[in-house]
């Protein structure tokens, strides 16, 4: 995608939290779908979100899309011995009637190439590739760069 | 490059291996992010709060020094003496200016140390630190390394981890008792 439709999509942000909207597909839902703000383009993003599998077959998510990146992977974050790497992550299972997060710590969507650097404030769309229940797409907040989660009142902390 | 971990081979290392030196025995000099070097004898008489990272790290690190601010919070001005480093594990990137503008986005106690190769590995072997560099396509890299934080008493005495997925709820005691 090319900068003038990059632009267009992040000025698209509202004010209310898009990390609060709930978006379904099949029987997922996914919803907090949130970032941090980067220094500069030249450093990775970060993608959290939280999916629930309310119906009874497992599920996976086996990628994401995004303009605001050229080279977005998913990785989890392992400590092992104390030493922290990020492997990339070739798919994430959502089994069936449960939950799953990417957030700190843990799963992740890792925005390489950013073709912006993410402001606090702003908001841009990720697409998620579901093994069987196919794609959603999902507008994700930037926090800032110290930020937890996004403030929702329904907030499954 | 390798992993500085590795420049022990024996397979039982001495407990004194594996413990972070006092920071009196220590003897890298680093730069802060406002340029000014920093060395561990500067250190002394305070209370100790250091962790590994490094500014091109999106996850562990950013939700590292979120933590570790909300913890300076819940400890206020008792934590004023305390000294809160992170150290860059890539200062090939970290030069100070990016540190500076790493560390405003988080409280402003915690300082931000680079320096010249050589010298991080000393720091690195001193507090008992291993740190890899990953290559990812395109001739990106990213940059394993130990999470934990690590913190000493005010005479320079190593007393704890807080590692990466403990409780969180038991990081401010452990801090507390070091500040005393
Ligand atoms: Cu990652």
């Amino acid at each position: 995608m090319n900068h003038f439709l990059l632009a267009a999509a992040l000025t698209l942000s509202a004010p209310a939290a898009m990390a609060c909207e709930t978006v379904a597909i099949g029987d997922l839902t996914v919803e907090h779908a949130w970032s941090k703000a980067t220094i500069g383009a030249g450093r990775p993003g970060v993608f959290y979100v939280e999916i629930t599998n309310t119906g009874s077959t497992d599920d996976a998510l086996v990628g994401i899309a995004t303009p605001a990146a050229g080279m977005p992977m998913l990785h989890e974050t392992v400590v092992q011995d104390g030493i922290a790497s990020m492997p990339h992550a070739m798919s994430i299972p959502v089994p069936a009637g449960q939950s799953v997060q990417l957030s700190p710590g843990g799963y992740h969507g890792m925005l390489m190439g950013l073709t912006t650097a993410l402001k606090e404030g702003d908001s841009f769309p990720v697409t998620l590739t579901f093994e069987k229940a196919g794609e959603v797409t999902v507008n994700v907040d930037v926090l800032s760069l110290r930020a937890e989660g996004p403030d929702c009142a329904d907030a499954g902390q | 490059m390798l992993g500085v971990g590795a420049y022990r081979t024996r397979n039982r290392p001495a407990l004194s291996e594996v413990l972070p030196l006092p920071i009196g025995e220590m003897s890298w000099a680093l730069t802060d992010h406002r340029d000014q070097s920093v060395r561990p004898t500067d250190w002394a008489g305070h209370p100790v709060m250091v962790f590994f990272g490094f500014t091109w790290c999106p996850d562990v690190c950013p939700t590292t020094l979120s933590d570790i601010s909300l913890w300076l919070e819940d400890l206020g001005a008792d934590a004023n003496r305390l000294i809160v480093a992170l150290i860059s594990v890539d200062p090939e990137r970290d030069t100070p200016a990016v540190l500076a503008d790493y560390v405003s986005s988080f409280d402003p106690r915690i300082i931000g140390l680079t320096g010249p190769a050589d010298e991080v590995a000393k720091a690195a072997a001193d507090f008992r630190v291993t740190y890899r560099r990953v290559d990812k396509d395109g001739g990106d890299y990213t940059m394993d390394h130990t999470a934990g934080v690590f913190l000493f008493h005010p005479d320079g005495r190593f007393a704890s981890i807080i590692d990466f997925h403990e409780d969180r709820r038991f990081a401010v005691p452990k801090i507390r008792r070091t500040l005393s």
